[in-house]
């Protein structure tokens, strides 16, 4: 009976091996994930194409200021960011049809069919001097009043919230209540 | 003597098996290896984000870029002055740099991920617009459009 049994490799080290990966990767990595506020640019405009004036009409805009001491001007009264969520909801839903705020049209949605459409548009401005935390706050506040009003419509619509609806349902929600926050040529707010 | 049958002898206790030891430090091993991502660059700007509750995830972060605005670490305030910098890649720069930063990053990406980048502009709660002004317009000149201000959930 002369076969040795092979000896057991030493899994001792194993351990030693695998804690100086996890040491590695503990180090060199970082956690979580990146989250933010997604916004798009507007395209620059073309130099050799005049500036024309976007024919908008003076009803369908909202103008929300901030200037560098991070006060807020929406419309042309000044307010806290508080109150400005109430604010563009009232303007961009005009539940009481009101000549000066933005008008509706009816627009055919796929899969949903007609629904009046605000035609509103939010610009915003500031000033060099204005604290980045106060423009996150407004622009914040901006979508908040928006997510807000998407999710009555699919309430209303779908009875659901808007985040439990699927792709499909949330597009035509999107598309009923866009999200048009315009982000204006920089101007110098505190001159005016 | 024989090397079995000895349990008379109590001097002699059973070692702890430490063969499990290391399936548990693999396991956290690879925990740590799905959940993070690496590090690409080393802070030079201290970024404090700001809050926000409608924030959303970031979806693709491999189509994505950073902008770094902020003030100098303290190591580098000797240097640079505690005035709010940004930061590409590992260095100082400024917003005329952007232009090149945005297209190599456009070159290292596949074609048809291209219109998919996105920009993390990842400034500090402190800092003025205007150099955030500054970093929107040179965004806007490249047509690199779709931006994401990065921004930590609200407690």
């Amino acid at each position: 009976m002369g076969k040795k049994k092979t000896p057991a490799i030493n899994s001792s080290s194993t351990a030693d091996i695998a804690f100086l990966l996890l040491c590695y990767f503990l180090m060199t990595t970082t956690m979580g994930s990146q989250t933010g506020l997604q916004r798009r640019l507007p395209p620059m405009p073309d130099k050799n194409q005049e500036v024309k004036d976007q024919k908008v009409n003076r009803r369908n805009i909202i103008i929300v200021k901030i200037n560098s001491a991070d006060r807020l001007l929406a419309g042309s009264e000044p307010m806290d960011v508080s109150q400005l969520k109430d604010k563009v909801k009232e303007f961009l839903t005009n539940p009481t049809n009101d000549p000066n705020l933005p008008e509706k049209k009816a627009t055919e949605i796929e899969g949903y069919g007609t629904y009046e459409v605000s035609q509103g548009v939010i610009s915003l401005q500031n000033d060099r001097g204005t604290s980045y935390r106060a423009y996150i706050e407004v622009q914040n506040e901006l979508v908040k009043a928006v997510n807000e009003l998407r999710d009555e419509f699919s309430r209303r619509a779908y009875g659901k919230s808007f985040n439990s609806l699927d792709e499909e349902k949330q597009d035509i929600v999107k598309k009923a209540i866009p999200q048009n926050i315009s982000e204006a040529e920089p101007k110098d707010v505190s001159k005016k | 003597m024989s090397k079995f049958g000895n349990s008379n002898n109590k001097k002699d206790v059973p070692p702890i098996t430490s063969s499990s030891l290391s399936d548990i430090v693999f396991m956290l091993l690879f925990f740590f290896m799905v959940t993070t991502q690496m590090r690409d660059t080393e802070n030079k700007v201290k970024v404090t984000l700001p809050q926000a509750t409608e924030i959303v995830k970031l979806e693709r972060k491999d189509l994505s870029s950073y902008i770094n605005i902020g003030p100098p670490t303290r190591t580098y305030q000797a240097q640079y002055g505690t005035d709010a910098r940004i930061q590409l890649n590992d260095s100082f720069k400024t917003v005329d740099d952007i232009r090149d930063f945005i297209a190599a990053e456009r070159d290292a990406m596949s074609e048809g991920d291209r219109q998919f980048m996105t920009t993390v502009i990842k400034a500090d709660q402190d800092v003025r617009m205007g150099i955030v002004t500054d970093v929107k317009q040179e965004l806007r000149r490249c047509s690199a459009l779709k931006i994401m201000y990065q921004a930590r959930k609200a407690e």
